[in-house]
């Protein structure tokens, strides 16, 4: 058993919120992602998600609970075999949809992104951004109920970051329940929203 | 989906990003989706050749030990397929009768199908090699033979034929190889056995070494599980990628080890029926019997290919579902997650 990272935390993510989680390095943000995602289980304490406790869950249904969570991960997770768009239709493929039905969508979704001329560029040939954005994309793809951003501003120079801003906004306009984790106090200020901010363990909200 | 991203798409023209700046081109293609699966790598390559050298190597065994069961039995079918009658020559004995009288009286026994009386010509050829050319059998009280062959699945009663036999002529004496039989069939027994030993070594080790290597290509793929359980796929799904990954790479692994062995035995057989009465072939051929592995043979590589097929396809499922497992056994233990620390 490892140290205790996160303690006495009690907040909820309503539905079509937008909100910034923040804090030092080393506070737990990714660790509370990782608890939203359900790539972890707390030690004690109770987490519910889509009015579901999830320590109550069969392993056999996470899957089906994940694809109503997009997440967007610090080290963006793509499969260097697969081009830009195969990635993005990574989430679509898995749940076994033909690919005519999503073809249109995704390359749309790219244009949006900006990406719409890497569509059949492999991951590493991609710019830290790029690679950023087709890790947005993959979240965004199947419009999931919440997204979990990881630093995704982290690898773009700040025009990019506010673009990327905007993709977020845009989607929780849409009715997407958003939760960034970011140490980018800059981009905090452009928006005005919800602040949860995790030191040593401990969460103070600022609505 | 297409709707409301059409929608959102309307609704902020201002947040396009960079290809609205852009003159507008031709429609990109799309290339042909690829495997979800990298189709090659360099464990996928190596995982095939050890299949390939595996199957070879255990293909070459099933061969060699059909061919030596093969051998072992056809001695031991030879000699009791046959007992002989032999007549010590005697100063009241009229040696032609006596042989004539033992084949036929020989030849009333239920299971004794067929009698020759080794002439003495013959006999002279089979006493040559310690007597030398130009021997007179008249000249030396030389024991004759009668070969009497026997169905060897019915065999006459043997002490009823001895006992026949010496009340008509006392100087017959019938030898049915049973000790030669006996001394055989230990022998046949005892190759076959250690011919047995050796296939099931090699086979443990094919299969030992295929999950090994199997878990090995496996493993530079795990990032590959990750990814696709944190998208939502389902562990079935995950599992049946991978599983059509390695069956293509044991088919072919396997296909092209057992098709070595196959043009190996076809070669060996080749080379034997060209150098066949050569005294080193025969004598080959006598402790190893013939270089063909026949339908049965050859049967037993597509068995071989198929049970490697199995084992890596089996293997590369419960090494994918156990990975799955060991992710989901990370969220319960947070002790094995500092590596994930903000």
């Amino acid at each position: 058993m490892g140290p205790e990272i996160l303690r006495d935390l009690t907040f909820d993510i309503p539905r079509r919120s937008f909100q910034f989680l923040t804090g030092p390095s080393g506070a737990g943000k990714t660790t509370l992602l990782r608890l939203l995602f359900l790539s972890l289980q707390p030690t004690r304490g109770l987490i519910r998600m889509f009015d579901r406790n999830i320590s109550s869950i069969p392993r056999e249904e996470f899957p089906m609970l994940r694809r109503r969570v997009g997440i967007v991960f610090q080290d963006f997770r793509l499969l260097d075999h697969l081009t830009t768009y195969e990635n993005v239709a990574l989430p679509l493929r898995v749940r076994g949809k033909d690919e005519s039905s999503y073809r249109a969508d995704v390359l749309e979704l790219l244009k949006w992104v900006g990406l719409g001329e890497r569509i059949n560029v492999l991951p590493p040939v991609l710019s830290g951004g790029e690679k950023q954005r087709a890790a947005i994309a993959r979240a965004l793809i199947d419009r999931p109920e919440i997204l979990l951003a990881d630093e995704p501003t982290g690898n773009v120079d700040p025009p990019m970051a506010r673009r990327l801003l905007n993709l977020f906004l845009e989607l929780n306009r849409l009715g997407t329940a958003v939760v960034i984790a970011t140490h980018d106090l800059s981009l905090m200020d452009q928006v005005e929203a919800r602040r949860m901010i995790l030191s040593q363990g401990r969460l103070d909200i600022y609505e | 989906m297409s709707e409301s991203r059409t929608k959102r798409t309307h609704e902020v023209p201002e947040q396009q990003p960079e290809p609205q700046q852009q003159p507008r081109r031709t429609e990109m293609r799309v290339r042909p989706m690829g495997p979800i699966v990298p189709a090659t790598n360099v464990s996928g390559h190596a995982l095939m050749c050890v299949i390939a050298i595996m199957s070879f190597l255990a293909c070459l065994t099933l061969g060699g030990v059909s061919m030596v069961r093969a051998t072992a039995q056809s001695w031991q079918s030879q000699i009791s397929r046959e007992i002989t009658i032999q007549i010590k020559p005697d100063d009241n004995l009229d040696m032609e009768k006596a042989l004539a009288d033992a084949r036929d009286l020989a030849l009333t026994f239920s299971g004794a199908t067929g009698g020759n009386i080794v002439d003495r010509a013959a006999t002279a050829r089979l006493l040559e090699p310690w007597l030398g050319e130009g021997l007179d059998l008249d000249e030396l009280p030389v024991p004759r033979l009668v070969i009497i062959t026997i169905d060897e699945n019915n065999p006459p009663d043997f002490a009823a034929m001895r006992k026949a036999l010496t009340e008509i002529i006392p100087q017959a004496f019938l030898d049915d190889h049973r000790t030669w039989v006996d001394r055989l069939v230990a022998m046949a027994n005892t190759t076959a056995m250690i011919g047995t030993g050796v296939l099931v070594l090699v086979f443990s080790t094919m299969v030992l070494t295929v999950i090994f290597a199997t878990r090995g290509a496996l493993s530079g793929n795990r990032h590959i599980v990750e990814v696709l359980h944190f998208v939502g796929a389902e562990a079935g799904f995950v599992a049946s990628e991978f599983q059509k990954h390695f069956l293509r790479i044991s088919l072919k692994g396997a296909g092209a080890g057992g098709l070595l062995a196959a043009i190996f035995f076809a070669l060996a057989g080749y080379w034997q029926s060209r150098t066949l009465a050569t005294p080193e072939t025969d004598q080959a051929t006598a402790l190893f019997g013939t270089f063909t592995i026949g339908y049965s043979g050859y049967l037993g590589i597509i068995a071989i290919m198929i049970v490697i097929a199995v084992l890596t396809t089996l293997t590369a499922r419960l090494t994918v579902t156990r990975t799955i497992y060991e992710i989901d056994l990370i969220r319960s233990d947070p002790g094995r997650t500092d590596t994930y620390q903000s």
